[in-house]
């Protein structure tokens, strides 16, 4: 039997937005979500280029959204692992993880503290340390905690056993969906920063990528908001920022990843906000700012202490006394090579599909880099960073869209 | 109005520092009459406590449930009753028990007594609580007659995606094109970029082939030579006043999507590259319709050239020209007809903008259009090759392999270069450019130099969507967008200030034709959900759902227009007399009509002037500041404000014990009769939490929080003029991640209000 019900894949901006355009039609929607939180990338984000508004704005009128629309409904720490039938009439396996924590609202922070160890944490993207008890942020959608069991010594469990909300024998469940189509907003990774030797792989405690500093500057960060140097704590008073880390370069990404210079410059205000003697500078191939964000880049270029060199980086070093980072660079314009040394170095990683080396559950053409190229006439359609390298506004544009096709996809039979 | 009232005390959230017991015993003293069931439960969110709250609700005993605990942002899905119990939350857990600290600064201590300002405010909060929901009716909203058929303003690549959009979904179009055929500038392409996997080649438009599907398409009626004149009436309930060759017809329609395009920027800009005085200086949009005629010649001779020159670097022209947006007079003709006397003098008129800056905005397409017309170059003429001046190559995202493409040929020399000039010696042009990658300064010589084409959006020029509405004919303050009829919302890009009217393709941002045919399934999907929305009686994008709207008590109107002129969303027309006329479907609910009323005609069944009134006056106010404290009111709006508050005290900030918290819709929705109650009530202080406003403006309602600011500055003449300190009422703007700071900005509100002292009328 055919189901006008859509299934979105992907919990991130991209997801929540088709998930809610449709629903607000009228169609029933499922949002699987692997990560414990929806929210996505953007919940790591400081604050969206070009009105360096906080994305946690945005965010809680979309959560608002779902809470006030019963035909939205999510599953968290899930993953689609089977999908038969055809366009129109789908039923999709969806394998979902324990999360050992039940509905049910109780502050559970006193208990988190007790536990015994600290672990790194993903959100924080090695910057910072989490218990096992957690939650990544404190607007995290759920607003419930999560445990990672098999992280817990036998003293934890035992602590954690007397709360009436841990279930400490929760247990992998499965649900099966009937839905007539399928929306991938399975969004985007931040590139392997190890693979880029040239730049450091990530082993120079002072050169941080552009997702890391997003953390950094964040009030709910693992700084609480102040831009240091991982390697001493110290205020850097000289940053620079390497443009395409990863992007447009044939051994490793051969795309531009859209976001990366405006997301630069958005940095560098941060930077210069929070130094006022600190000196910026942006290494950059092409200073790519299309359309309004002209007035933008004009905006936060205007600024003396900011300053852009066409040039490659060709090397990045540690200059072990001092912890300092001496960027190899030769100036495109000039042709001169000259070392430059900065306290802090940001690496402008690009985005990578998160899906890249993946299986997929459906048989949808995906390009050599992971970008889902086709899939359409299966009633399976692509939104946002699953399909192309966007920013959060087009990927909202791009997510209502791909709401409208499946849409017409389901009710067009 | 809530007359049978549960109310549940959630221990987990109170204890340690309060008894629920004791809780329950208050509510019962104070406000037994309306509440019949007052329990407490260990955890309100257990499955236990969720049964216990539903058994009493199936005893038929209830029309409301009051849960006091958690903040209402947690556990939304367990407390649903069924649609006939209204469910509130009072925020004991986040705002009372983790938000509190003594006056001293110090935190309590559990097993102690409780302090006396920790038992007078969650004593204020419940009773808050309990008079808000007697004051609360369930919505009760008039399902309206609608239509489903949407109008496309415009017959071009975007607007012939969004009919077939919106009829593929099974909704009928209205496909409205000024000129005699459908296609716009797309028809006039020999190819377009690429918009599909590779990313390597340009592409046939396929234009002739959508056109073929709309012709065939029953569900899409196609009106050329047809132009809008009006747009009257709301979502769901438009009348749309088309001209054909002089000839009107009266349609009625839904929702619109608005793909009205663009037109090319004046080309006086140009003149720094020698453009309209050197003959073989051309704009690309004249090289594209050569190239569609099949031949590519040098205007002064007819011959084929052998160099072309793009020059894609604007940097002198952008120097050359001002850049503030030029506006000019308003024009006459832009002005709707069928104006009724009175008005017209009212509506602010239009005025076009005109400026640079949109050949700066068009840098993607400038980019992309040098890339596909080099290629031309090489395809249509043997030998010839083609030059690129830029300063940036503005091909983000996959079209960097385009781009890459490119550099692959050997006949497309690509440098980034500041064009500094064009000049002609001979037949021959010389292009000179500083800073190149060619080794610095260069003069190239060139048969032919393609200038850039600018893209000005039509509502720039032109109110384009000639709506009959008391707040003009157009979309209003579009020069934040230098014209754009964009959307100031990062997340909520369809989001504009016309409710029923969505925008795509370029009349919205410079865009590709893959962008701009996303853009038109998006905006087709935006209008179909308006009409779903209002023929179900709900509310669109923030408060989407909400059935409540705002009901008008006319007897006591006085016409002053404040509602009618304040409406961020052109909701309210007005008679000649000036009494209002409300439209439900274009309301978004935010309340900021409500806070303009002088007369207090406006209420909401769940949200109404005398329920926050009769919060305020229910808090108990010490007749002396040395006896319990001074008393600050703290108006929050809830989409910001609130939360920020909730994460503040999750994150262990804690605030003065002197402050009462009241959630509002938007800050546009405070009216001056709240902070004249709170003061006349001996109330020594009232601060206004509210969104970012200005040019980069985070208020979701747009100008909520800046319309309250300018009618603070009322309050403050009026709180002068009966000798209260106007320093006693102010607003802030916080955003949501603010919570650090909130609790400082609170305190050091009540350090300055303590330094001037007590209220005035305090003990009266």
């Amino acid at each position: 039997m055919s189901s006008n019900a859509i299934l979105v894949v992907g919990g991130g901006f991209s997801g929540i937005t088709a998930a809610l355009e449709a629903a607000e039609v009228g169609h029933e929607v499922y949002i699987v979500e692997k990560n414990p939180f929806l929210g996505g990338r953007v919940m790591q984000l400081n604050k969206y280029f070009p009105k360096l508004c906080p994305p946690s704005c945005g965010l809680e009128i979309q959560f608002q959204r779902i809470k006030n629309n019963k035909k939205v409904k999510f599953f968290t720490m899930a993953e689609v692992t089977k999908v038969t039938g055809k366009a129109g009439d789908y039923e999709v396996t969806v394998k979902i993880k324990p999360r050992y924590v039940e509905p049910g609202s109780v502050d559970l922070s006193e208990k988190c503290k007790k536990l015994s160890k600290d672990i790194p944490s993903e959100f924080e993207l090695g910057l910072g340390d989490r218990k096992a008890l957690y939650m990544d942020v404190p607007f995290a959608f759920p607003n419930r905690y999560v445990l990672d069991k098999e992280r817990c010594t036998k003293e934890d469990l035992e602590l954690l056993s007397g709360s009436d909300v841990v279930n400490l024998d929760d247990a992998p469940k499965e649900v099966v969906l009937k839905v007539g189509s399928i929306v991938y907003a399975t969004g985007w990774k931040p590139y392997d920063v190890t693979r880029l030797t040239n730049l450091g792989a990530g082993e120079i405690a002072n050169c941080v990528t552009n997702m890391q500093l997003e953390r950094l500057a964040s009030p709910t960060g693992p700084t609480n908001g102040m831009i240091v140097r991982p390697s001493d704590g110290k205020s850097p008073r000289s940053v620079a920022f390497v443009q395409c880390a990863g992007s447009r370069d044939e051994n490793h990404l051969n795309y531009c990843s859209y976001i990366c210079c405006m997301a630069s410059l958005k940095q560098a205000a941060y930077v210069r906000e929070a130094f006022p003697d600190a000196r910026v500078t942006i290494y950059y191939i092409d200073l790519r700012t299309p359309g309004r964000y002209d007035n933008f880049a004009k905006r936060i270029l205007d600024d003396d202490r900011i300053n852009t060199v066409k040039g490659k980086v060709a090397a990045v070093a540690e200059d072990a006394g001092t912890g300092d980072v001496i960027l190899t660079v030769e100036d495109a314009v000039s042709g001169i090579k000259s070392d430059n040394r900065f306290e802090l170095v940001v690496l402008a990683t690009g985005m990578q599909p998160s899906i890249a080396g993946e299986r997929l559950p459906v048989d949808v053409p995906v390009d050599e880099m992971g970008f889902i190229v086709g899939g359409e006439e299966k009633g399976i359609f692509a939104a946002g960073c699953a399909a192309t390298p966007l920013d959060v506004m087009k990927s909202a544009q791009s997510a209502t869209g791909a709401a409208m096709k499946a849409i017409a996809s389901v009710r067009g039979r | 109005m809530a007359e049978k009232i549960g109310v549940y005390i959630d221990e987990s959230s109170v204890a340690p520092l309060l008894s629920a017991e004791e809780l329950v015993a208050f509510v019962k003293a104070k406000c037994g009459g309306a509440c019949p069931i007052v329990k407490s439960h260990k955890r309100l969110s257990s499955p236990d406590g969720v049964a216990m709250i539903k058994a009493d609700v199936a005893t038929g005993e209830l029309d409301a449930v009051l849960l006091c605990g958690t903040s209402p942002r947690v556990d939304w899905e367990l407390f649903d009753f069924g649609d006939k119990v209204i469910v509130d939350r009072v925020n004991l857990r986040e705002f009372v028990v983790l938000g509190y600290k003594n006056p001293d600064g110090s935190a309590p201590v559990p097993g102690q007594p409780v302090p006396p300002e920790l038992t007078s405010m969650v004593y204020d909060y419940l009773r808050m609580g309990v008079v808000k929901l007697q004051k609360m009716g369930t919505p009760n909203p008039e399902i309206p007659e609608t239509v489903k058929t949407i109008l496309v303003l415009g017959g071009g690549w975007t607007g012939i995606n969004a009919a077939l959009s919106a009829s593929g979904a099974g909704y009928d179009v209205v496909l409205v094109e000024k000129e005699a055929a459908l296609g716009g500038k797309a028809a006039g392409l020999y190819k377009t970029f690429p918009m599909n996997y590779p990313y390597l080649e340009a592409t046939d438009t396929g234009i002739d082939r959508l056109i073929g599907l709309v012709a065939g398409n029953g569900k899409i009626r196609v009106c050329l030579s047809t132009s809008l004149k009006l747009l009257a009436g709301a979502p769901g309930q438009y009348t749309a006043t088309l001209v054909t060759g002089g000839k009107e017809e009266n349609l009625a329609i839904g929702s619109v999507v608005l793909a009205a395009g663009w037109t090319p920027m004046d080309t006086d800009v140009l003149a720094a590259y020698g453009y309209g005085t050197l003959q073989n200086v051309i704009t690309s949009a004249q090289f594209e319709a050569m190239v569609k005629a099949g031949a590519i010649t040098r205007p002064s001779d007819g011959k084929a050239p052998k160099t072309v020159a793009f020059i894609v670097d604007v940097t002198k022209a952008m120097e050359a020209t001002p850049a503030a947006p030029v506006e000019e007079a308003p024009a006459e003709a832009a002005k709707p007809a069928d104006k009724k006397a009175g008005e017209a003098a009212e509506a602010p008129a239009f005025s076009p903008i005109k400026t640079p800056k949109h050949l700066a905005y068009s840098s993607e397409l400038t980019s992309l259009v040098a890339l596909k017309q080099a290629n031309y170059v090489r395809e249509k003429l043997d030998d010839a090759v083609a030059l690129i001046i830029y300063d940036s190559m503005m091909v983000p995202g996959l079209n960097e392999r385009y781009y890459r493409a490119a550099q692959d040929n050997p006949g497309i020399m690509l440098t980034k270069g500041t064009v500094t000039g064009v000049v002609q010696e001979g037949i021959t042009m010389v292009v000179s450019a500083t800073d190149t990658l060619l080794g610095g300064d260069i003069s190239v010589a060139a048969d032919l130099v393609v200038v850039p084409t600018g893209l000005v959006p039509a509502t720039a020029l032109d109110p384009t969507i000639n709506l009959l509405y008391r707040q003009g004919p157009a979309f209003p303050d579009l020069a934040l967008f230098d014209g754009f009829a964009d959307s100031n919302y990062i997340c909520f890009p369809y989001e504009t200030r016309r409710t029923g009217i969505y925008a795509a393709g370029c009349v919205r941002q410079p865009m590709t034709m893959a962008q701009a045919k996303e853009d038109a399934a998006g905006a087709a999907l935006k209008a179909i959900q308006c009409i779903e929305s209002a023929s179900r009686g709900v509310a669109v994008h923030p408060r989407s759902g909400d059935l409540s709207y705002p009901v008008f008590n006319f007897v006591r109107c006085t016409q002053c227009k404040r509602c009618t002129e304040e409406c961020p969303f052109g909701a309210l027309d007005d008679d000649e007399k000036g009494t209002p006329k409300p439209n439900p479907t274009r309301c978004r609910r935010c309340g900021t009509c409500m806070g303009a009323c002088p007369e207090r005609v406006i209420s909401f069944d769940n949200y109404n002037v005398d329920m926050i009134g009769s919060m305020i006056r229910e808090c108990v106010i010490p007749p002396k500041i040395e006896e319990g404290g001074p008393r600050v009111f703290i108006l929050a709006c809830e989409n910001d404000a609130y939360p920020a508050l909730d994460m503040a005290a999750l994150r262990g900030r804690k605030w003065s014990p002197y402050v009462r918290i009241i959630p509002v819709r938007c800050l546009g929705s405070v009216n001056a009769i709240w902070v004249a109650d709170a003061m006349s009530k001996g109330v020594d202080g009232v601060m206004m939490l509210g969104c970012k406003y200005g040019d980069d403006y985070q208020c979701h309602f747009v100008k909520g929080s800046e319309i309250c600011n300018r009618r603070k500055e009322n309050i403050a003449e009026s709180l002068k003029r009966l000798g209260v300190e106007p320093e006693r009422v102010e607003q802030y703007q916080v955003a949501i991640d603010e919570y650090d700071k909130i609790p400082d900005m609170i305190d050091q509100f009540m350090d300055m209000v303590l330094k001037i002292g007590p209220n005035p009328f305090k003990g009266y």
